[in-house]
């Protein structure tokens, strides 16, 4: 296994009994996990090819216990790892043998829904689709709009700043976020922002938003809400060549439309997803573009007439416009699926690396090359508009030599999409997985102004350890003597 | 040391005594511009003038129609792009394309222990390592000095349109602006100038968009206001030179007023003008209601206790934009965050800064 884990802490380990009888007095009943077997369903999340069992996990209820919580394993010296649904692709969520996990999934009522000023206020467990379920009856929704959406938690999209399809015109996380309930590693209770636009002092919430759980454990969050645009429809462009889509991306973008989502699939892409999802993808073709207008029937034509006429001037061999709410729906599953659809005919890695738009051609070349020269398979799904990169790098997990070279060939793609000048992850995170890479993006100058800021905040780095920032990052002094 | 860019909002914040300044004023010049990625950069004091007239150039522009403040302050010189991130400036269109902040996606920066330090980069999606970009974004020079900065832009839109309702009361143009930002039809502007001296209130929501659109939309969203009153117009050219003014609170320009620039959720607007009413302010709200400007006597504490009070009861803050150098001295400039908000931004200073070198007392007492 390439990617190291820091020695559980004996110390640590010798207090188990103590830390649970603790954690009982304060999450009564079932909250409290630590059967061996039971502990297992969270030694992972959804980068699977690392594992670590936890000492204890601890399902708090409100905001109160959470803050407890940490202030008896801020105490104690007791690593803290929080959790959402454990839907990480970076291993943002994997535990250690000597943490506690804090997972906030039964915290997930909706506290507030505010029309009137487009807001809305939910306990940090809730999924990232039950916040637009809430809203829906009135033609609201929450724009970000991760694939992983009908499991992922509101707490985890702030832990990582989480994007989706639709980000080219909504934003991502951190633009849809008014207000954060955080609970501190000292177990203080902090109320940041709320119902207004600016909140008074340093933008707190900009820094914890992605964050990755350094700073603190997020209980509540403030959202804002958007009505839902009249219509929307997706529309797929076929390319016999990879070139043409992108330039059909970059000539729509100076002919000043903005799409709500352009997404990106290679020709090994549409087939896995095609077989999966059956959406009518066009199979013929080596790179496919979904490009989704939204608006009024008599704006969506417009604009969709615009870039067709785009896209022709680029050759163009299949256009092809939803003519349903289905065929949209099945459309999206497509892409959506793209994970899940690769997963049933392989293992993969998948990269989130964000380059320049303009290197489209170059990175597409880079990682062809990179991939077959490890004797792999590659499949291209990527947010175009923004320059969002997800290969899925295909290997076989039984095979331990393919999996490193597997693991090789991602470092080697996202060294490439620095040296473009992009850099190592879009929406994603850092976690353990990116971690040893930091330094191809930062100096040793950048890494400690961002250690000095999480030893501010956590001065022994109990919260989720050994993520983001290289087990041997620079740290002020001071810090290394409290750890 | 005093940190300074272009100089226009000199008067923002609480006076900073320093023994020397620092100014960015020669790190001048675009970086980079690519107009097909949406991506700009320049060194921190470029006049915003430079990169405004090269996006437009282009058929672009910056998102968050940054205000001029020279009108308010009654300054001259150029607004600088470090002074814009600095104080993450931002006008009407912030209610629907975000803030300063929300655009900025790279910084260079040297804190306060002389590193020269980078967060974010020139690509839209960036999560890797912490966001230093938007925990500097608004950071009055407090925490660093910042010497390039980096936006994403968007295309200019075609054209624009204003629909105006007249002689609406607070709570009815909050209704009938809520009722606009919660519809399909993407306003970028939603603002009220309640009725003063002869003139009638006027409510005003802007659309942009392509022409088609425009007329769609002008048509839906007037059907949309119908019960708030008649609906009338505006077109482009109108509508673009009323929106500068709301983006830089024109109608406090070379008044003797303190100026209050209050943040609140929009549906707290109505209930927060009453409890500033024994001020006899002059108001003007933007953002839906989410942004109050109040004008009030420049005599004794500018209001101070009563405005904190207000907004704090409103569930927002408050900022006295303009004031004497004296009074901003004596009063809370910023409405003071709870004390473990607080302990924050003192650990945010101290990572950054921990010498207390930079604008010291700039944002609070110590900060």
């Amino acid at each position: 296994m390439a990617i190291a884990f820091p020695v559980p802490r004996a110390d640590v380990l010798a207090k188990r009994d103590r830390v649970i009888a603790a954690l009982r007095a304060i999450v009564p009943g079932e909250g409290v996990i630590t059967e061996e077997k039971e502990r297992r369903a969270f030694e992972t999340d959804a980068l699977t090819s690392y594992r670590r069992l936890p000492m204890v996990v601890v399902l708090p209820e409100t905001t109160e216990q959470v803050a407890a919580i940490l202030a008896f394993c801020h105490a104690e010296g007791v690593p803290v790892v929080a959790r959402g649904a454990g839907t990480s692709l970076c291993g943002g969520s994997i535990p250690q043998e000597d943490a506690v996990v804090l997972g906030v999934a039964k915290m997930n009522r909706v506290l507030d829904v505010n029309f009137a000023d487009r807001t809305m206020r939910v306990e940090a467990g809730i999924t990232n689709l039950a916040i637009s379920g809430e809203v829906a009856h009135a033609g609201f929704f929450y724009a970000p709009d991760p694939s992983s959406q009908l499991a992922c938690t509101i707490a985890g999209n702030v832990a990582m700043n989480s994007g989706g399809a639709h980000c080219l015109k909504y934003g991502v996380t951190a633009n849809n976020i008014l207000g954060l309930k955080l609970v501190t590693v000292e177990g203080e209770i902090v109320e940041i922002g709320g119902g207004a636009l600016d909140s008074p002092g340093y933008d707190l919430i900009g820094l914890l938003v992605g964050s990755e759980g350094q700073l603190g454990v997020v209980t509540e969050v403030t959202v804002r809400i958007l009505r839902q645009a009249e219509g929307a429809r997706p529309v797929l462009f076929g390319f016999r060549e990879i070139a043409q889509a992108g330039q059909t991306v970059s000539d729509i973008i100076g002919a000043g439309i903005i799409p709500v989502a352009i997404e990106y699939m290679d020709r090994e892409a549409i087939h896995i997803c095609e077989a999966f999802a059956k959406a009518g993808y066009p199979l013929d073709v080596e790179a496919m573009l979904i490009i989704e207008v939204e608006g009024s029937e008599s704006e969506m034509e417009a604009m969709l007439a615009r870039i067709v006429e785009i896209a022709r001037r680029h050759d163009v061999a299949t256009v092809k416009e939803s003519k349903s709410a289905m065929e949209t729906a099945a459309i999206w599953k497509g892409r959506k699926s793209a994970f899940g659809a690769t997963g049933r005919v392989a293992d993969y890695i998948c990269m989130d690396g964000t380059i320049p738009t303009g290197r489209l051609p170059d990175v597409l070349e880079g990682i062809d090359r990179i991939v077959k020269g490890y004797g792999l398979r590659v499949a291209n799904v990527f947010h175009a508009g923004d320059g969002n990169l997800h290969p899925l790098v295909m290997f076989n997990v039984n095979d331990p030599a393919e999996q490193v070279k597997a693991e090789h060939a991602g470092e080697d793609i996202l060294r490439l999409c620095v040296q473009l000048g992009g850099c190592l992850t879009g929406e994603h995170g850092v976690g353990i997985e990116k971690r040893d890479l930091m330094r191809e993006q930062f100096t040793e100058v950048d890494l400690l102004q961002q250690t000095r800021i999480k030893t501010a905040l956590d001065p022994q780095w109990l919260l989720n350890p050994a993520k983001v920032f290289p087990l041997d990052a620079p740290r002020d002094e001071a810090s290394r003597e409290a750890a | 040391m005093a940190v300074a860019g272009g100089g226009t909002r000199a008067g923002l914040g609480r006076p900073v005594q320093a023994a020397a300044t620092v100014s960015t004023a020669k790190l001048s010049g675009i970086t980079l511009y690519e107009p097909a990625e949406l991506v700009i950069a320049a060194k921190a004091g470029t006049p915003l003038r430079e990169v405004t007239e090269a996006l437009a150039a282009k058929g672009q522009r910056l998102p968050f129609e940054p205000m001029d403040h020279r009108p308010l302050y009654g300054t001259a010189g150029e607004p600088t792009v470090g002074g814009i991130a600095a104080a993450n400036v931002s006008g009407p269109a912030r209610i629907n394309l975000g803030a300063a902040r929300d655009s900025m996606i790279g910084l260079k920066f040297v804190n306060g222990l002389a590193e020269d330090v980078k967060s974010g980069g020139r690509v839209m999606k960036n999560v890797t390592g912490l966001d230093l970009v938007k925990a500097l974004a608004g950071s009055l020079g407090t925490l660093a000095v910042f010497h390039e900065v980096c936006f994403k832009v968007l295309p200019k839109a075609e054209g624009e349109r204003t629909l105006a309702v007249t002689g609406l009361s607070i709570p009815q143009a909050v209704a009938a602006l809520s009722a606009a930002l919660g519809s399909p039809f993407e306003p970028t502007g939603a603002a009220h100038l309640p009725a003063s001296g002869g003139e009638t209130a006027r409510t005003l929501i802007r659309i942009e968009g392509f022409s088609a659109s425009l007329a769609y939309r002008t048509d839906a969203l007037s059907r949309l206001l119908a019960p708030f009153g008649a609906v009338e117009t505006l077109e482009a050219e109108t509508s673009a030179g009323l929106w500068a003014g709301i983006r830089d609170a024109a109608a406090f320009a070379g008044t003797d007023e303190a100026v209050w620039r209050i943040s609140v959720p929009p549906s707290a607007a109505p209930a927060l003008a009453e409890r500033l009413a024994p001020l006899e302010p002059r108001l003007m709200l933007d953002w839906g209601g989410g942004l109050v400007w109040a004008g009030v006597a420049a005599t004794g504490d500018a209001g101070a206790g009563r405005v904190h009070a207000a907004a704090k009861a409103a569930g927002g803050y408050a900022t006295l934009v303009r004031a004497a150098e004296t009074v901003r001295g004596a009063v809370d400039v910023f409405s003071p965050p709870a004390g473990p908000l607080m302990a924050i931004q003192r650990k945010m200073k101290a990572s950054f800064d921990p010498d207390g070198v930079l604008n010291p007392g700039r944002m609070y007492p110590g900060v």
